[in-house]
Formats: structure tokens, C-alpha cells, sequence
């Protein structure tokens, strides 16, 4: 065997890799769920606390400046570890994939929070009073007129965000997560072989590169003019 | 006639900012009432309490009868009755012209989308913009843009329209297109409340003009009395002053 097909053995292994292609792509469906479950649970979340956080209500203000400066601070996967081994002792024992969803979703729902609200305040005050001043209600202006030019500015930097933390479903395997990397990992244990390492790899590029290609199409498309 | 406009002892504090010191003023149905005076003097925060942007801190305003501080009152009803133009223009730059002009004829006074669009068309021709219905804020000059900014007001059919340093922030070129159309509105009768620097326009259009200085009407009366003849010290200086510019 010449040192290329050695290497081809070693980290291609065609009879490793279809024996455990199924696995990997049960991987890959889990980590779609759970992905999508997180962008979904997240973004809505932090979007509803930006919008309780414009009511401009001081005590709960200050609530949720605690809670997304808390989950900003913590690192995602001390927060996947503190939830799946510490609420069991609360009482609360969550699945490994629910572990993994809340953690992350409450890590992006932080992160989200900010980024509404920082485009909800740079919308000028101008905005608001002109809305206002044609009889339009609080929410209403919020909806209408301060929300669409707040969600324009926070595309860029929210989609980059989304990416990011999704890419954490990876930390699911310190829980014994059955996501893609959790698959791969526990497959190269069992056949003594990198190679379903490989297709876990191939298959992170295959479900991410599409978003973040898809990302920079954004982003480019809603720059803001005036 | 009862005046349309009735604001009493208005008083309003910023803080430990004294910034509205016990201001009265009427204005009559149809009447154009400019308001000058120096910068931080408080006539824009005089304007914006009149539609309550601003919450006096004392004092009573009545607008076309309805008590605009009375806690029972529909504030958002009752400012479609009082048109507001800014410096600034403060069109929403997400929507066109016609979007601009329509969102509260929808959303407030609850006209179906085919009316909003007929009454907005005909506002934006009020201001000779017809042809611009379909255009974004960012492709107009900015006399186009306060133009539409008055047909967002317009459209609403209001009682009284505020002006606040509509032409301040325009090209020197571009300020005739919007003081025409402010002409126009007022030989249609709106009656008007326009804080401003143009004096020319005073002169020519307005019933009464009304010097403030340090949250006070100082002086006040007919354009000419107040520009060739002051009687006080303070108007006197001011009257000066911009007319050096
Ligand atoms: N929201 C606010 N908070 C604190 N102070 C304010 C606020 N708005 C206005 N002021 C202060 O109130 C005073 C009057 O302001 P106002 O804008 O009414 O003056 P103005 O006569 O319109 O001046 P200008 O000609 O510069 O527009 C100023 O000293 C200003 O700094
Ligand atoms: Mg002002």
C-alpha cells in the first residue's frame, strides 16, 4: 500500500463510511431540528424581549438587561452543562436534545435582544414623533414604522450571529447529543477509523455553507441606503 | 368665534429647566400665526405641546374643543386633527411617497387601501407631487421630501398644521418650492402655526407674528408692527439681529 492509498484507508474509508453513513445522517436530521428549533425559539424571544424592553418599563428593564447580559457572559457550553446536570437535582431532568435547544436558545435569544435593540434605538427619534404626531398609536408606530427599519439594520449582524451559535449544536456531545459530531465521534470510537469524522465535517459544510453563502446575499442586499 | 387654538399658562420643566414659563396663546380659525425668537427660547417645545408630543407640566390646551390634556381624551384621534411638519422632513424611508402619505389614513382613520391611495394622491398633487407617488425618501430632493411631509399631514384633513423650521434645513433653491405650497394651503384656509426664520414669508402671509424669549410671548401683533416697530427692547434686538443676516 503506497502512502496515498494509506491515507485514503485511513481517513476515507469507503466500507467504515457506509457503514456508518446512516448514523451521520441521522445526525444531520437531529441537528437540523434542533437548529431550526433554536433559530426559531431564540430569535422570536429576543425580538419580544427588545419590544417588552422599548415599553420602557424600569424594573423589568433591568430584568432583562440581568438575564441577556448573564447568557451573553456565559460561555454556551457552560450553559448546556448547567442545565443538563444541574436541573435534574432541581427536580427537572431535560433530554439531552432539550438541554442543548434551551441552552442555545436562551444564548441566542440574549444575543438577538441586543441586536433588536440596538436597531429599535437607532432608528432617530424623528421616526417616532412624525408617526406619532399623525395620530398613530405606541405600538402601532413600533410596528409600522420603527420595526421595519430596525429589522433592515439588524440582518447583518443577526444572521452572522444565528450562524454562529447554530454551529453550536456541536457542544451537544459533551450531553451524549446524537448530533452530527456526537454520530461521528462515537463511530470513529467503534471502527477504529477518522473517516466518519470526514463525513461529519462534510456534512457541517454541506448544511452551513449554503446559510452563510445565503448570508452574504443578504447582507448585501439590505444595506442600508437612505 | 371661539379661537381654535387655546393654550393657557403652559408651563414646561426639562429637569430643573425652566423651559416654558406661563405661555397663552389663541389662535382663530384660519389664522396665521408665525412664532420667532431666539434659539432655546422654546418654540419648538412650545409646538410640541400643543399635539402633546411634549407633556406640559401646567397649563390647559384646547384644540377644536377637545381638551388636549385631559386624560380621558383620545390622544391619538385627536392629533389627526393638528398636522405637524419638522425640520428634519421625518419621512419613513422604508416606504414611498404614497406609503408615507397613507399609513395613517390606514391605520387610524381606518380608510380602505383603494381610499387611502385616493386621498393620498390627491394630497401629494396638493404639494405637486403626483408624479413622485411611487418614489422613496432617498430619491427626492429635500423640498420634495417636505413636500411630501406636508401631504402626510394634509392628507388627514387636520384642523391646524405646526411648522417647525420647515425650510431650515432646505438649499436656499429648494425653500420656494415649499413656502408656495404653504401659501397655498393657507389661501385654503388652514389655519397655521409656523415657527420659521423666513421673514419674507412673515411678512407676506402671516396675520400676527409672535416674538419669544426665554419661554415667554414677549411681544406680539401684525408682521409689520412687529418688524418696523417693535416695543420692546428684547424684540427690538432680535428684529435686528436676523435682519442683518
Ligand atoms: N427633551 C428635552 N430635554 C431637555 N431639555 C430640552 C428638551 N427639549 C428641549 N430642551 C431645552 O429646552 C430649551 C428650549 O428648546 P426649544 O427646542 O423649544 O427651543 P427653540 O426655541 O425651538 O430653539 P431653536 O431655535 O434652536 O430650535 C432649550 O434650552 C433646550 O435645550
Ligand atoms: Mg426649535
Amino acid at each position: 500500500m503506497n502512502r496515498w492509498d494509506k491515507f485514503l484507508d485511513t481517513f476515507f474509508n469507503a466500507k467504515v463510511m457506509a457503514k456508518y453513513l446512516p448514523d451521520i445522517l441521522s445526525g444531520v436530521v437531529l441537528t437540523i431540528e434542533l437548529a431550526l428549533a433554536i433559530i426559531v425559539t431564540g430569535l422570536l424571544a429576543g425580538l419580544f424581549l427588545a419590544l417588552v424592553r422599548s415599553l420602557g418599563i424600569r424594573p423589568l428593564n433591568w430584568l432583562i438587561i440581568f438575564v441577556v447580559d448573564l447568557f451573553r457572559s456565559l460561555p454556551p457550553l457552560v450553559v448546556i452543562v448547567l442545565v443538563y446536570f444541574g436541573l435534574p437535582s432541581a427536580g427537572l431532568a431535560p433530554s439531552a436534545f432539550v438541554s442543548t435547544w434551551l441552552s442555545l436558545a436562551f444564548v441566542l435569544m440574549a444575543f438577538a435582544e441586543e441586536i433588536f435593540w440596538a436597531g429599535i434605538t437607532a432608528t432617530a427619534k424623528g421616526q417616532w414623533e412624525a408617526s406619532r404626531s399623525t395620530g398613530l398609536s405606541f405600538v402601532q408606530t413600533l410596528l409600522y414604522v420603527i420595526l421595519p427599519q430596525a429589522l433592515r439594520l439588524t440582518i447583518a449582524p443577526l444572521t452572522n450571529r444565528t450562524i454562529a451559535i447554530t454551529k453550536g449544536t456541536a457542544l451537544g456531545t459533551v450531553v451524549a447529543l446524537h448530533e452530527i459530531l456526537g454520530m461521528a465521534s462515537s463511530a470513529v470510537s467503534n471502527s477504529y477509523n477518522p473517516s466518519p469524522l470526514m463525513m461529519g465535517a462534510a456534512a457541517y459544510l454541506v448544511l452551513f455553507l449554503p446559510v452563510v453563502v445565503a448570508a452574504r446575499w443578504v447582507e448585501t442586499k439590505f444595506a442600508w441606503k437612505r | 368665534m371661539p379661537p381654535i387654538v387655546s393654550a393657557k399658562a403652559i408651563h414646561k420643566h426639562f429637569g430643573t429647566l425652566h423651559v416654558l414659563k406661563g405661555v397663552d396663546l389663541d389662535v382663530a380659525e384660519r389664522e396665521l400665526v408665525f412664532v420667532i425668537g431666539p434659539s432655546g427660547s422654546g418654540k419648538s417645545t412650545l409646538l410640541r405641546c400643543l399635539n402633546r408630543l411634549e407633556e406640559p407640566s401646567a397649563g390647559s390646551i384646547v384644540v377644536d374643543g377637545i381638551d388636549m390634556l385631559s386624560p380621558r381624551t383620545d390622544i391619538n384621534h385627536a392629533r389627526q386633527r393638528i398636522g405637524m411638519v419638522f425640520q428634519s422632513f421625518n419621512l419613513y424611508p422604508h416606504m414611498t411617497a404614497l406609503g408615507n402619505v397613507t399609513l395613517a389614513l390606514r391605520k387610524v382613520a381606518d380608510k380602505s387601501r383603494v381610499e387611502a391611495d385616493t386621498i393620498g394622491r390627491a394630497a401629494l398633487e396638493r404639494v405637486g407631487l403626483a408624479d413622485r407617488a411611487h418614489h422613496r425618501p432617498a430619491e427626492l430632493s429635500g423640498g420634495q421630501q417636505q413636500r411630501v411631509a406636508i401631504a402626510r399631514a394634509i392628507a388627514l384633513e387636520p384642523r391646524v398644521m405646526l411648522f417647525d423650521e420647515p425650510t431650515s434645513a432646505l438649499d436656499p433653491e429648494l425653500v420656494g418650492s415649499v413656502l408656495a405650497v404653504m401659501r397655498s394651503l393657507r389661501e385654503s384656509g388652514m389655519t397655521m402655526i409656523v415657527v420659521s426664520h423666513e421673514m419674507g414669508f412673515a411678512r407676506a402671509a402671516a396675520d400676527r407674528v409672535v416674538f419669544m424669549d426665554d419661554g415667554q410671548i414677549v411681544e406680539q401683533g401684525p408682521p409689520l408692527k412687529i418688524f418696523e416697530s417693535p416695543q420692546h427692547e428684547r424684540t427690538r434686538a432680535f428684529i435686528g439681529q436676523i435682519q442683518r443676516h
